[in-house]
């Protein structure tokens, strides 16, 4: 019951964020970073950056699961405590981003931790990530969908094909 | 420090008013030239394959279904919005949007784009069609002067297919 009031109603007032790099080019950092100034401002919605992930509520991870910190990035996950929301920043952390597949990658944060929401860009826009946070917290909906789509096509003229064979036989 | 120099200081804050962007409450587009989401015209793609060919992220999956359809799959998750899929593309059918809020719970599922293209056969069998794409350019480059048609005003000064009892007693 005080775990429903406090995601409820505590924590989309008071975010308390550890943020965690576990192999990025600090593109993604910087950004993060970015939010936290005065043009974007994320404290205006009680979001705060913590020392130390014992004081955290969310836990921002950047970069791809590389092999070497993997288990760095697992003792800070099981040391936020309950309840938190682990956000993936990146193309890196969503999927790996262009490292999928090299050889100390593992992949994105989700091989190793069970992400709630994941934030795609190369880097996010501070204004994207504020839309992930926003998002996660149910303050926006959600915009991204898949996209199918299947192309037009002319009709088959069999008839005049027809038409035109007939033509030739009738010269011959 | 003594505290008017802080109350010196607060004052110049206060004069540069307020410099935060109301950016969740109102939209803030980026400007011209920013590489958002990639999104493929269909009706201009015609299946070459050069994006998956040049994507640093190998995220394209060309497929091919069956004799007629070419199907594309972009998974969008390990994007990075480099934009040479736009670059490269020879149709100018990729065109990098200006979305940037793709945040979303379930990446695996949402972030992804099937693009079914229908190629068009090598063979003049009775299976030709005219779709309305590029291909149509490069399948028959026109010869004015064939004798089904009769078009070429310069050899068939007379008429056209509608004439073909005439054409034959020129002959």
């Amino acid at each position: 019951m005080i775990r429903d009031w406090l995601i409820e109603k505590v924590l989309p007032r008071s975010l308390w964020v550890y943020h965690t790099n576990c192999g990025a080019c600090n593109g993604c950092d910087i950004e993060v970073l970015d939010v936290l100034t005065p043009y974007y401002d994320a404290e205006r919605f009680g979001i705060r950056v913590v020392g130390s992930p014992r004081h955290a509520d969310a836990l921002l991870v950047s970069g791809p699961m590389t092999r070497q910190t993997a288990p760095a990035v697992r003792r800070v996950y099981e040391a936020v405590p309950d309840p938190k929301i682990v956000f993936a920043i990146g193309s890196c952390a969503t999927g790996g981003g262009i490292w999928h597949d090299t050889y100390n990658v593992l992949g994105g944060a989700d091989q190793v931790l069970p992400v709630d929401f994941y934030v795609p860009g190369c880097p996010p826009r501070p204004e994207a990530i504020l839309h992930g946070v926003a998002t996660a917290l149910g303050l926006t909906p959600k915009e991204v969908h898949a996209l199918h789509a299947i192309q037009e096509v002319g009709e088959v003229e069999i008839e005049e094909l027809a038409e035109e064979q007939r033509l030739v036989h009738e010269q011959e | 420090m003594t505290i008017a120099s802080k109350l010196k200081e607060a004052l110049l804050c206060m004069k540069a008013g307020r410099v935060t962007l109301p950016y969740p409450f109102k939209p803030h587009d980026p400007e011209e030239g920013f590489r958002g989401l990639p999104k493929v015209d269909v009706n201009k793609c015609i299946g070459c394959g050069g994006c998956a060919n040049v994507c640093p992220a190998r995220l394209i999956r060309v497929i091919d279904k069956d004799q007629f359809t070419r199907v594309l799959v972009f998974l969008y998750e390990r994007c990075t919005f480099c934009g040479r899929c736009a670059e490269v593309c020879p149709e100018g059918a990729i065109e990098m949007t200006r979305e940037f809020e793709l945040s979303t719970d379930d990446v695996h599922d949402d972030m992804i784009g099937e693009y079914h293209i229908f190629m068009g056969p090598c063979e003049r069998c009775g299976r030709c069609y005219r779709p309305p794409t590029a291909l149509d350019k490069l399948m028959k480059p026109g010869m004015r002067d064939d004798p089904i048609d009769r078009k070429c005003p310069t050899l068939w000064p007379g008429g056209d297919a509608s004439d073909a009892q005439a054409g034959e007693d020129e002959e």
